[in-house]
């Protein structure tokens, strides 16, 4: 019964996106954009000209590029599970009409966690295709980083969703982007390598899972060496996954079945 | 007589410290329109919720369609259909494509459900809206929409908790008379109201909730015989006077009741009890002789008003 019954809540995700679809595509397509071109090109150029060219052995667009793929998976796995997950809830109530039907707590949570899914393998194709067009990597590449992207993505949405069904208002969620996914997306070795931290800090940048999503995705797609075994980055994130889909499950459970 | 649909022994629902449904017993039968009457925070939606199956008891039995709402959760949702207090369509959405969603959520074919609504939108007057967005359309259209919603599994037991609430006259005449149709066409159907002539129009039998227990029970008429006097006369006085008036009222009625803002004389001829005050020299300010309702049997089990 679980299997077929997410599989509606996934189908219901893509039946609202048919509507929706439009308040999104402008972050989809023009924020990488925007990025290579700033940040990758823009600054890439300068830092290329100065130490940074020796130092990273690569051009700085392309050292780039595979990591700011992984950032933007988690930024669209943790904020296709706050807001809308808080609406579910709170807002439009759609969670708890979906639970007056067949479909159950872990159906619901699952189907989401699917739907989220599906959004991210869209989101990183898309950013695939922009950074090769950007000539930052070739086409087989690219895609080869997506998956790791994907779990990315998907480890961040869960431990999201757990965390927005324990909210009573959205006050938290921007504490959750500003004193969470902002930092790590500048401080996970997206931007620059975590060798470049002072010491003391280096050890939690290992800690974070986007660091991990960032390892997996720009050394596979640049073909480089890995300073921490991938399967062990796959596994963390998994775990972060696993444990984050559990607790969602039970969260919602807590919120929804009073 | 038929296996009840529902039958709740000593069913009880507490939140923490708080007893929101406190060992009640009531049986529903197939075909009926079953209400509960009671002010807010009677207990209920806490019993409307846990018949759905979307809460769990906390003590008695509840046995739905046959099923334990506990084990057989997803088996008894399957064949309810549920209208919440709170519409939550999902307003973004047009109407069609929200029965659509909610008809997938069962399992039912595309052309199933295609068909399903052509019938479910002649039914609620929507024909015209099929393809409109949810959010501009009117408080008793959505409401429509709901209770459409609700039934496009073709449920054995539909459940409506508070349907009129916030609905102007005009829409909940409409909704009434939708619901009288489902009534007719056999559905069963268990209502939730604190509106007693909702209660009176539309069911068949109901209970009177209070404080989270089961006041009476009985068919409306039965329940007016039972625990009031055929007729009620309604007096209001000037502010300030009622006290004093209350005083010389007595011995007039079987019964009399002193509201803050009039005196209610309960008798079965009001027009001779009207007479008997005018007899004594009181004067009040205005005069209402009505017969009695169930706000008059609420007002006699629990000494207080329907709506506060």
């Amino acid at each position: 019964m679980a299997v077929p019954s997410s599989l509606r809540v996934v189908e219901a995700g893509a039946r609202v996106y048919r509507r929706t679809w439009r308040g999104s595509v402008i972050s989809t397509f023009l924020n990488p954009v925007l990025f290579l071109l700033a940040m990758g090109v823009g600054l890439g150029t300068l830092v290329d000209e100065g130490s940074g060219g020796a130092d990273l052995g690569i051009s700085y667009l392309k050292f780039l590029a595979p990591g700011l793929l992984a950032a933007t998976a988690m930024q669209t796995g943790a904020g296709d599970a706050s807001y809308p997950v808080m609406a579910g809830i709170k807002w439009r109530k759609t969670y708890h009409a979906a639970l007056a039907t067949p479909i159950g707590v872990a159906d619901l949570t699952i189907g989401h966690l699917g739907w989220v899914g599906v959004r991210l393998v869209f989101v990183t194709v898309v950013y695939a295709v922009i950074m090769t067009l950007f000539g930052a990597t070739s086409v087989f590449e690219s895609l080869l980083a997506v998956p790791p992207a994907v779990l990315t993505g998907l480890a961040f949405a869960a431990v999201v969703t757990a965390y927005t069904a324990t909210l009573k208002n959205e006050t938290g969620l921007s504490t959750l982007f500003r004193f969470g996914i902002v930092p790590l997306f500048l401080f996970s070795g997206t931007f620059f390598p975590i060798e470049q931290l002072p010491d003391y800090l280096e050890p939690f940048a290992y800690v974070t899972p986007l660091w991990h999503g960032v390892s997996l995705c720009r050394n596979l797609a640049l073909g480089l060496e890995f300073t921490v075994h991938p399967l062990l980055s796959v596994g963390y994130l998994g775990l972060w996954m696993a444990a984050g889909t559990w607790l969602s499950i039970r969260q919602m459970r807590k919120r929804l079945v009073l | 007589m038929p296996e009840a649909l529902v039958t709740a022994r000593g069913l009880t629902k507490r939140f923490g410290e708080l007893t929101a449904v406190d060992a009640v017993d009531f049986d529903v039968r197939p075909g009926e329109a079953f209400g509960f009457l009671g002010p807010n925070g009677a207990g209920k939606s806490s019993t409307m919720r846990m018949i759905a199956a979307v809460s769990p008891i906390s003590d008695g039995s509840l046995r739905v369609l046959g099923m334990d709402p506990d084990a057989d959760g997803p088996r008894i949702r399957a064949r309810l259909g549920v209208v919440p207090q709170e519409d939550n369509l999902d307003e973004e959405l047009s109407v069609y494509e929200n029965l659509l969603i909610y008809g997938r959520y069962f399992g039912m074919a595309k052309s199933k459900i295609d068909e399903r609504v052509r019938e479910l939108l002649a039914f609620a007057q929507l024909e015209e809206r099929r393809n409109s967005r949810v959010e501009p359309l009117s408080g008793g259209m959505k409401r429509r929409l709901t209770i459409a919603r609700g039934l496009i599994n073709e449920p054995d037991l539909l459940i409506l908790d508070e349907p009129t609430t916030g609905l102007d006259p005009q829409a909940r005449h409409l909704l009434w008379d939708r619901l009288y149709r489902l009534k007719q066409a056999g559905v069963t159907l268990i209502i939730t109201t604190h509106y007693m002539d909702e209660a009176e129009q539309l069911c068949d039998r109901l209970v009177i909730m209070d404080k989270g227990r089961i006041a009476a029970e009985g068919a409306p008429r039965e329940l007016i015989t039972r625990h009031s006097s055929r007729e009620v006369l309604e007096l209001r006085f000037p502010v300030g006077t009622q006290e004093e008036a209350a005083q010389r009222l007595e011995g007039l009625a079987q019964r009399t009741e002193v509201l803050p803002d009039r005196v209610l004389l309960y008798t079965d001829d009001a027009d001779r009890a009207a007479a008997d005050v005018a007899a004594r020299g009181i004067v009040p300010e205005a005069t209402v002789s009505r017969r009695s309702t169930l706000e008059d049997v609420f007002l006699t089990l629990t000494g207080r008003s329907l709506i506060d």
